[in-house]
């Protein structure tokens, strides 16, 4: 049976959490710069201009892209022939604690939510466990900022709603969400399953390539749909008006029951932030 | 319209300053957000004093990352303001002059930053690497336990903010994507 050891895992999320807070994937940094060539808004091109620049700057002095680095978002997909020795997810929260201290990121985490003291370590990481075939540890951190995580919403629809009842739900979440999720925002979307698969859906929708779309054929026609709506609301980057109010739709979906149709919308700034390893 | 303020700033000076102006700062500004709005809210509503004097003051909310060495402060980007709408009415009537976030407004603060002559400015949210070279001095004057939470006296120069809501109550995030589909839907 293939070893690893948690010294590799502690080491290897501590380099991730630096990394995602200081350089975003390419298919982002690349959807933001064909923004600023497209977009029609004065205000709103001189916006996506700045937010040019401050990936420049963030990635050249180290200084993380946004403030709020987020809290630690981990999908884990452990292989079910691989021993780890030691306890993944305190290795995994050591990682945390190291990352966010010798990476200069923000502490933003409470211990309790209404008692609200700072951990002032980032710590505990919120980890979705997934068990699967192979003797791979596959770990992906998606930092989420909380102007955006804020304006998310789950919405129980009835399946008579359709696909109709689909669209007017996340252009409603957009259009609330409004300037305070900081536009351009991707728009992680979750159908089907139930009450928390929809949600868990809509984070890990955040985390796959933008310029790809899903490979079940409805569906990408859905994400294509739902981006020129969104895009023709006019919100715009910063919400100062523009037609740049989204840079993608990500949708994932599940099999549900045969009374729901689980909708969740999970909102994210442009500081779209993952990084995946397989060990 | 480009314009260049100092502060802190007077309420006749703010009357010059328009929805949608691009605004320039340089001067002295106080950092707060969730925890030090909560805790000053509190004690004035004790009846004691704060650890700043508000009157003709600007307040950003905001909660910096930690400067690495050599640096006067990490990333530092406006945080969603509408969670300080609970506290800024009292904050502006005890002379609060301006608050630099982002996003949406409460009726309550829009009509309180009307009645005190106020404006509400917004920087780029997710720009903090970027609007932290406009920061050139940075030093925690009071509730250091809240660590990045705590207030903090900032100096800065030529710090980019767009007027949202001005002194008489005009709010770009309506007007703005009214302006636009005007003019590229029609």
């Amino acid at each position: 049976m293939r070893e690893i050891s948690t010294d590799l895992i502690i080491d290897t999320v501590r380099d991730m959490c630096i990394e995602a807070n200081l350089y975003l994937s390419s298919d982002m940094e690349g959807a933001l710069k064909s923004a600023k060539d497209s977009e029609k808004g004065e205000l709103a091109a001189q916006i996506l201009g700045q937010l040019e620049d401050n990936l420049k700057i963030a990635g050249e002095e180290k200084i993380p892209i946004c403030q709020d680095t987020g809290m630690a978002v981990f999908f884990v997909s452990v292989g079910q022939d691989l021993h780890i020795n030691g306890n993944l997810t305190e290795a995994i929260n050591e990682g945390v604690r190291r990352g966010y201290k010798e990476g200069y990121l923000r502490k933003s985490v409470v211990n309790d939510p209404i008692l609200r003291v700072n951990t002032k370590d980032n710590t505990p990481a919120i980890i979705h466990y997934d068990i699967v075939p192979g003797d791979k540890l596959d770990i992906l951190i998606a930092p989420k900022g909380f102007g955006s995580e804020n304006m998310s919403r789950v919405f129980m629809l009835k399946p008579a709603d359709g696909v109709e009842g689909i669209k007017s739900s996340v252009i409603q979440a957009v259009k609330d969400a409004g300037p305070n999720a900081c536009p351009p925002v991707v728009v992680g979307v979750g159908i089907g399953g139930d009450f928390e698969l929809s949600a868990i859906l809509a984070k890990k929708a955040l985390t796959r390539n933008i310029n790809k779309s899903s490979e079940l054929p409805h569906i990408a026609k859905l994400e294509e749909e739902l981006l020129q709506e969104i895009n023709s609301l006019g919100i715009g980057p910063g919400g100062f008006g523009g037609s740049t109010t989204a840079l993608a739709v990500n949708i994932e979906t599940y099999a549900t029951h045969i009374a729901g149709m689980p909708l969740a919308v999970n909102m994210c700034c442009h500081v779209n932030r993952h990084v995946r390893k397989v060990l | 319209m480009d314009k260049y303020i100092n502060t802190p700033v007077t309420k006749d000076k703010l009357k010059d300053l328009k929805s949608g102006d691009y605004v320039y700062i340089t001067g002295t500004i106080y950092t707060a957000r969730d925890a030090a709005h909560k805790r000053m809210y509190e004690t004035l509503l004790s009846g004691k004093e704060i650890p700043i004097d508000l009157k003709d003051n600007v307040i950003y909310y905001l909660g910096p990352t930690p400067a690495r060495e050599g640096q006067v402060i990490g990333s530092a980007g406006p945080t969603t303001s509408s969670r300080m709408d609970k506290y800024a009415p009292l904050l502006l009537d005890k002379g609060l002059n301006g608050m630099i976030g982002k996003g949406k407004r409460s009726k309550e603060v829009i009509n309180s930053i009307v009645k005190n002559k106020a404006v509400y400015f917004a920087a780029v949210g997710g720009a903090g690497a970027l609007l932290s070279k406009c920061i050139k001095e940075s030093e925690v004057i009071a509730y250091d336990d809240l660590g990045t939470e705590a207030i903090r006296k900032l100096k800065v120069e030529n710090f980019p903010v767009i007027v949202v809501i001005d002194s008489k109550g005009n709010n770009l995030y309506e007007t703005a994507v009214e302006d636009y589909l005007k003019k590229f839907k029609s």
